[in-house]
């Protein structure tokens, strides 16, 4: 079974179709793509896919669940996680604090046992210092685990934000252009990790892109949007080289 | 690398707690020794009471990161509600120690089911949307409770919107809440030294608050609240929680200004937006977020016109300079560059590393 299966997805604003007709299967362990250029509704169907915004119509099964419509909240605890186009991090806080964030969910104690300082609350935050340092370390960012996390430079704070989502522990993750404003370097950089989370954590990941050789490089399917539909569908290589994809980029 | 945070953290708050406990030491020092003015000695309580105030609102406006001004509102209720409860159970608990913590409880309970309850319509809101509909509730509080009028008789308790006539008391009957002119003959049972205790617990619960998971959530939400969905954050359980905590100290606060005056009637002066506005000042000069500097900026800022009084028209005059040049130090770039090369920081590190080259 798939791991991820929107059928029919599609969202109008007003008389805006800004998705229609959106399909999609992902494998387990799959590092698929979602291209197309700008304003094609890339980020929309992100945000159909978190819960931000609610389908008008089709249905989303993530790894048999029928997630369609769920809050976002709900949405992540059920195992989507993403990043963000413009980065968002919890800019005041700690480069550790913004992972323990994410772990949140998933080692609980109660308000009270945090105030009244309950052995619980020694407990539960030793291990999740160890599980986020060593999420850190992962995205080399554990140098850096009390540096405020707005004063981190911008590659690392791309990494950051991936190194939270993945401490949701999540099935799948969604990454929002990833390496956008990262030079050749940071983006070849980028592209190990990404290959490297996925072989790490048997992750499944969804990304969206405009680098033509970080998508070339890592991703086995794409997915390319144009005008909120779907213009082809298949293997990198061969959806690269249609033409119709071609000419969506280029023009005539 | 982690423990050095967590231990840096802790040497913080510790040194948050000594403030509080030193200038508890010295205050009971002067105190003995006669050299405080009766007038200071009448301040005592209420510094302990702005310093739980501002305290508290930094919870809402520093940590939340929303702009709450109706803070004065949860003190009214805090002080009315506990007012109520010490006036009549003064025959049932004589004990003044006992009666006194379940005043406080009391007060700290019901401004958190009216910080629930406000906060539930009102954090839907942002920004100044939020600061002005708080301002509203602030002032709603105040005004529902100036036409109150609640006696008790042998039948019972007896409520009304109109007079005191109205309530149909029996003989044997007293007002407790006495419309406008409030509540009289509350027992007097704020001291300094349960104005410090108050506000070590409350350090105790905001510190402890900020630095848990709980705290972690709050500060991710208003750092980035759509970020904080997206990992799970459960965003209206969490503002609610700050805020409800947040009132609920105010309340402690209003509790302890009921019991430091034998007349509690609730006056644009004490319980109105003057009041919010004021806490929100001590808040912003602290620096907004910084705990201790919220401590140290009620107790100066209280102090300062009384300080002044001998010069009579000119004091305030010299608060409001004193205002503008805190803010001009902390918040303007040319101040914090200052700030930056001759912090405390920088001198002590210069004079270890003189030391060092010696």
């Amino acid at each position: 079974m798939a791991l991820l299966e929107v059928k029919d997805l599609g969202i109008s604003f007003g008389g805006l179709r800004a998705v229609d007709d959106f399909h999609m299967t992902i494998e387990q362990g799959q590092l698929y793509g979602l291209i197309g250029p700008n304003g094609a509704g890339k980020t929309t169907v992100f945000n159909l896919l978190t819960g931000v915004y609610k389908p008008t119509d089709g249905y989303i099964l993530l790894d048999g669940e029928n997630i369609t419509g769920k809050k976002t909240i709900e949405i992540n605890q059920h195992g989507i996680a993403r990043t963000f186009q413009n980065i968002r991090l919890f800019g005041e806080l700690t480069v550790l604090d913004n992972v323990k964030v994410g772990l949140h969910n998933h080692h609980k104690y109660s308000t009270l046992a945090g105030i009244l300082r309950l052995p619980k609350y020694y407990k539960v935050e030793k291990e999740m210092d160890a599980i986020a340092m060593d999420l850190l370390k992962v995205f080399e960012l554990d140098g850096e685990a009390d540096y405020k996390a707005s004063n981190l430079p911008y590659g690392k704070q791309r990494k950051l934000e991936i190194a939270r989502a993945l401490a949701t522990d999540p099935k799948l993750l969604l990454l929002d252009e990833p390496a956008a404003g990262m030079n050749p370097n940071e983006t070849q950089e980028l592209m190990n990790t990404i290959r490297f989370v996925r072989d790490k954590f048997q992750m499944t990941i969804l990304l969206i892109e405009h680098d033509m050789r970080l998508v070339s490089g890592i991703c086995e399917e794409l997915t390319v949007l144009n005008f909120g539909q779907i213009l082809a569908q298949g293997e990198t290589g061969e959806v690269l080289n249609d033409p119709k994809v071609i000419t969506a980029y280029l023009g005539e | 690398m982690k423990k050095k945070v967590w231990s840096k953290n802790t040497k913080s708050n510790l040194i948050t707690y000594g403030i509080v406990i030193g200038a508890w030491l010295v205050v009971e020092i002067m105190m003995r020794a006669g050299m405080l003015s009766s007038l200071l000695k009448g301040l005592l309580v209420p510094l302990c009471m702005y310093v739980i105030l501002a305290v508290s609102l930094n919870l809402t406006v520093g940590i939340l990161g929303e702009l709450s001004l109706g803070h004065a509102g949860f003190m009214c209720v805090g002080a009315f509600s506990s007012a109520v409860f010490s006036k009549c159970m003064v025959q049932a608990i004589p004990v003044s120690g006992l009666r006194f913590f379940l005043a406080i409880l009391t007060g700290a309970l019901f401004a958190a089911l009216f910080g629930f309850l406000v906060g539930i319509p009102v954090l839907r809101l942002k920004g100044d949307y939020l600061a002005i509909v708080t301002l509203a509730f602030g002032e709603i509080i105040k005004n529902v409770v100036n036409v109150v009028f609640l006696g008790r008789d042998s039948r019972g308790f007896h409520v009304s919107t109109k007079d005191a006539f109205a309530l149909n008391l029996e003989a044997d009957g007293e007002m407790i809440i006495n419309g406008p002119q409030g509540v009289t003959g509350t027992p007097n049972d704020s001291t300094f030294f349960i104005g410090v205790v108050l506000i070590l617990i409350t350090l105790f619960i905001v510190i402890n608050l900020v630095n848990s998971r709980t705290g972690r959530a709050i500060m991710a939400i208003r750092d980035n609240r759509i970020a904080a969905e997206s990992v799970g954050i459960n965003i209206t359980k969490y503002k609610l929680l700050a805020f409800t905590v947040s009132a609920s100290l105010a309340g402690v606060a209003g509790v302890l200004y009921a019991h430091n005056l034998s007349t509690l009637a609730a006056q644009p002066k004490n319980f109105g937006y003057n009041m919010s506005i004021m806490i929100l000042v001590f808040v912003v000069l602290g620096g907004i977020g910084n705990i201790r500097g919220s401590i140290i900026a009620s107790v100066v800022l209280t102090l300062l016109p009384e300080m002044l009084r001998s010069l009579n028209d000119y004091r305030m005059l010299i608060y409001a300079i004193v205002l503008i040049a805190t803010m001009i130090f902390t918040s303007s770039p040319g101040g914090q560059a200052f700030r930056e090369r001759y912090s405390l920081k920088q001198l002590l590190g210069q004079k270890k590393q003189t030391k060092e080259a010696e």
